[in-house]
């Protein structure tokens, strides 16, 4: 008999962490965005995707506001805005 | 083939034959021949696996670990210190259901730091998660960790498993044993084919946190398994005894001359061959005694000590080993299957002997017969020097 | 898109946290073909709470000191089926695991030579347990079992120099890097990867949470700490210091008032000094100041 033991990474849903946010979650302009994938590469969830200018996108799943991508674009082309509870799902 | 030998060279051969991939451990008296033995056989190419030399028994166990969860079979051995100092790691690897054979060298606990043999190191660490197995003589000694890997590695059991061989005198005795041939071995033992593994192709995560939502129920599966063990113990005796043409029984226990026996000593390795031979002395003189022998420690086969002392007005349970500040660990658990039923022994005495190796001759298990009268005693310590005891200290 | 992920989103670190950054980082520069062994600690404790787990390779995580010994396992058992050459191995654990309880495991892998990478995560305290003071806890620094009180300026004893330690087991490759600096992070160990034998990175981590600033302020904190010469970022390649980032050294004072760790140095210029001294010290030592 076994009780809990092991976990396969395929069945591992993850914790809905996008509930935690408090007061801000990033906006993502698509204006000035150079595709320097800064902010996909420096996101502690691993929740931005994108490839093309302007194509940056967060899973507001897992987002937990933390404002650093906004801090590390080079074009400030994320703002960090009040959470309202209406963020865009993909 | 039978060889005149060494016991910890004898367990090096078996260990060898059971082809281990990866070894790891560190020097410990009376553990250290077996290991140099196996590093030998490295250096020479006769057993082809990785030998990692470590810093400290910890890590001893940490590598056998992590090769086994690699999906390797693994070995390690120590003693006493040693196996306190890896006792996390102990708990650790059982509870990751990881099926790691060890031996242990048995031996004194510090302080005051003794080398020579008892059996309080393993027996602390009952606890655990480990099947744990006594060795009376070699040649137990050497089948003991051929049955180690074929229990540890059932798909039902997946649980470590602790051979227990008395240092000094089982590891460093000449007996003749007969260590098996390595097509045997292969084709008792195949190769260790794991339920879980760390491999890219298919990842999984191992020892993960569980919080109170999930820890209960597997410590409540281990259990469980043990349980069941004490039947798997007796199903890979019997297949032993196919191949090999030695008979455990039930690998359980062993009762010797109990059936009518009046005065029965229930005790656990090397110890019985003395026993044996005072039951034998006395049975020819018309005393009707006996002796139980564990063999199985973890899981403990309660329902076998019932049956077999249900019938007997007088148990003495010989310890090696000591609880202080409560009764002798191997008397606690005989009492404990023999309590609360319809028959049983009048008397259940325990004793305890041997500690830091003070030698338990046939006069002293005749002493244990002599002491085990109509009052029951408790903890009661055979051959003790009282005129090494004093009240106060400094004086 | 997710199954892709070698460290996936919803585990359970808090916002901003730079550990879960880094961790991320190194994996997805490790790649697929890894086995990651995992200390105690915050990282492993938010990755992997049962049943969910954020690894996209296989991962292990034993005990809390054993991380490195466990690997050394790991990397015996693919070298005894013939597979060391394709798989990676990477044992990992914070400051606390790597440099205190776990220095043992560690020093005796570096000296057997194990084909593994050992990243410790330095966040400067022994965080997931409630920010007390480590054996890499910087000097001064306000922890909970060394606080600072009428008595008392803080961490009494400077960083216990584990880059140094480890390169005197004459490794290959020993690197300091920094979250602040991600592709430099992700250069280091792929480059690490690519060698043969021990390899030590320490990792410079900020902890919104233990280090007392804004979560959206990791990577100036990063960045500072790394200007002032107070985390050198350098590599020691066989035993040769081999790169350093130069810098142009601000004074500590501005990486100090970022912190609320340090906040009890504000009106104690004295103490100040001991610290700049530190950062002179590793600006001399590592020849960080930039040419003109």
């Amino acid at each position: 008999m076994f009780g809990p033991l092991t976990v396969k990474p395929k069945e591992s849903k993850g914790d809905k962490t996008g509930s935690w946010r408090t007061q801000f979650r990033p906006e993502y302009l698509h204006k000035n965005c150079i595709a320097c994938r800064m902010c996909a590469m420096i996101c502690p969830e691993g929740c931005v995707y994108g490839k093309e200018k302007n194509s940056f996108w967060v899973d507001f799943n897992f987002c937990k506001g933390c404002g650093v991508c906004a801090d590390i674009c080079p074009k400030k082309d994320i703002a960090m805005v009040v959470e309202d509870g209406k963020s865009e799902e993909k | 083939m039978k060889e005149f030998l060494e016991g910890s060279h004898a367990i090096a051969e078996i260990v060898k034959a059971c082809r281990p991939g990866v070894v790891s451990a560190y020097p410990i008296t009376p553990q250290t021949h077996i290991v140099e033995d196996l590093a030998q056989m490295v250096a020479n190419g006769e057993l082809k696996s990785e030998f990692v030399n470590v810093e400290s028994e910890h890590s001893a166990a940490s590598v056998v670990l992590g090769g086994s969860a690699a999906g390797v079979r693994v070995y390690t051995a120590t003693s006493s210190q040693g196996l306190f100092y890896m006792q996390e790691v102990v708990f650790n690897i059982a509870g990751m259901r990881l099926p790691v054979v060890m031996t242990c060298a048995n031996r004194a606990i510090s302080a005051p730091i003794n080398i020579w043999n008892d059996q309080q190191d393993s027996i602390s660490l009952r606890d655990a998660g480990w099947i744990q197995i006594y060795a009376e003589d070699n040649q137990e000694a050497v089948d003991f960790h051929l049955l180690a890997y074929r229990l540890a590695e059932d798909k039902r059991v997946m649980l470590p498993v602790m051979v227990c061989m008395d240092g000094f005198i089982l590891t460093h005795g000449m007996e003749t044993v007969d260590i098996p041939e390595q097509e045997k071995v292969d084709k008792f033992l195949p190769p260790y084919s794991p339920l879980y593994k760390l491999d890219p192709a298919e990842p999984i995560s191992m020892g993960l946190l569980a919080d109170p939502d999930y820890y209960m129920e597997t410590r409540f599966a281990i259990q469980e398994t043990m349980k069941e063990s004490l039947g798997y113990l007796s199903e890979i005796s019997s297949e032993f005894n196919g191949v090999f043409g030695r008979d455990y029984k039930d690998l359980l226990v062993e009762e010797y001359q109990t059936k009518d026996a009046e005065k029965v000593i229930v005790a656990m390795g090397s110890v019985c061959g003395t026993i044996k031979e005072a039951v034998d002395q006395q049975r020819a003189k018309g005393k009707k005694v006996g002796l139980l022998r564990i063999i199985s420690f973890r899981p403990f086969p309660y329902a076998r000590i019932y049956e077999v002392l249900k019938d007997v007005p007088r148990v003495a349970v010989l310890d090696k080993a000591v609880s202080l500040g409560g009764y002798a660990p191997l008397s606690v658990d005989v009492k404990a299957a023999l309590y609360g039923k319809k028959k049983g022994p009048k008397v259940v005495s325990s004793f305890v002997a041997g500690l830091g190796g003070r030698d338990i001759t046939l006069e002293s298990i005749n002493e244990v017969f002599r002491r085990l009268t109509a009052k029951e005693v408790s903890s009661d310590f055979i051959d003790l020097k009282p005129e090494l005891l004093k009240e106060e200290y400094g004086r | 898109m997710e199954d892709k992920h070698l460290f996936k989103p919803g585990h359970t670190a808090c916002a901003g946290c730079g550990q879960a950054i880094a961790a991320r980082l190194v994996i997805e520069a490790a790649g697929a073909n890894t086995i990651v062994a995992n200390n105690t600690g915050c990282l492993e404790v938010f990755s992997t709470k049962y049943p969910e787990t954020a690894w996209g390779v296989p991962w292990i995580h034993s005990l809390f000191e054993n991380s490195a010994a466990v690997a050394s396992g790991i990397e015996a058992a693919l070298k005894y089926l013939g597979k060391k050459d394709s798989i990676n191995v990477i044992a990992q654990g914070g400051d606390g695991s790597s440099g205190d309880i776990g220095l043992q495991a560690l020093s005796g892998m570096l000296e057997r030579g194990h084909d593994i990478l050992y990243v410790c995560y330095d966040n400067e305290a022994y965080m997931n347990t409630g920010v007390q003071r480590s054996g890499l806890t910087p000097f001064d620094t306000n922890t909970t079992t060394s606080p600072s009180g009428s008595l008392s300026a803080g961490n009494l004893r400077p960083k216990k120099p584990m880059p140094e330690i480890c390169n005197a087991h004459g490794i290959p490759y020993v690197a300091t890097a920094s979250a602040g600096f991600p592709q430099d992070l992700t250069r280091k160990v792929k480059k690490a990867i690519s060698i043969r034998g021990p390899k030590y990175i320490q990792v410079h981590v900020p902890c919104p949470l233990g280090w007392r600033h804004a979560t959206n302020q990791m990577l100036p904190v990063a960045k500072l700490a790394v200007e002032t010469g107070l985390y050198p970022l350098f590599e020691y390649e066989n035993g040769v210091l081999s790169n350093r980032k130069q810098i142009v050294p601000k004074p500590v004072q501005e990486y100090l008032q970022t912190q609320g760790r340090f906040k009890h140095l504000v009106n104690n210029p004295e103490e100040v000094k001991k610290i700049q001294g530190i950062a002179d010290n590793n600006i001399k030592k590592y020849n960080l100041k930039a040419e003109a």
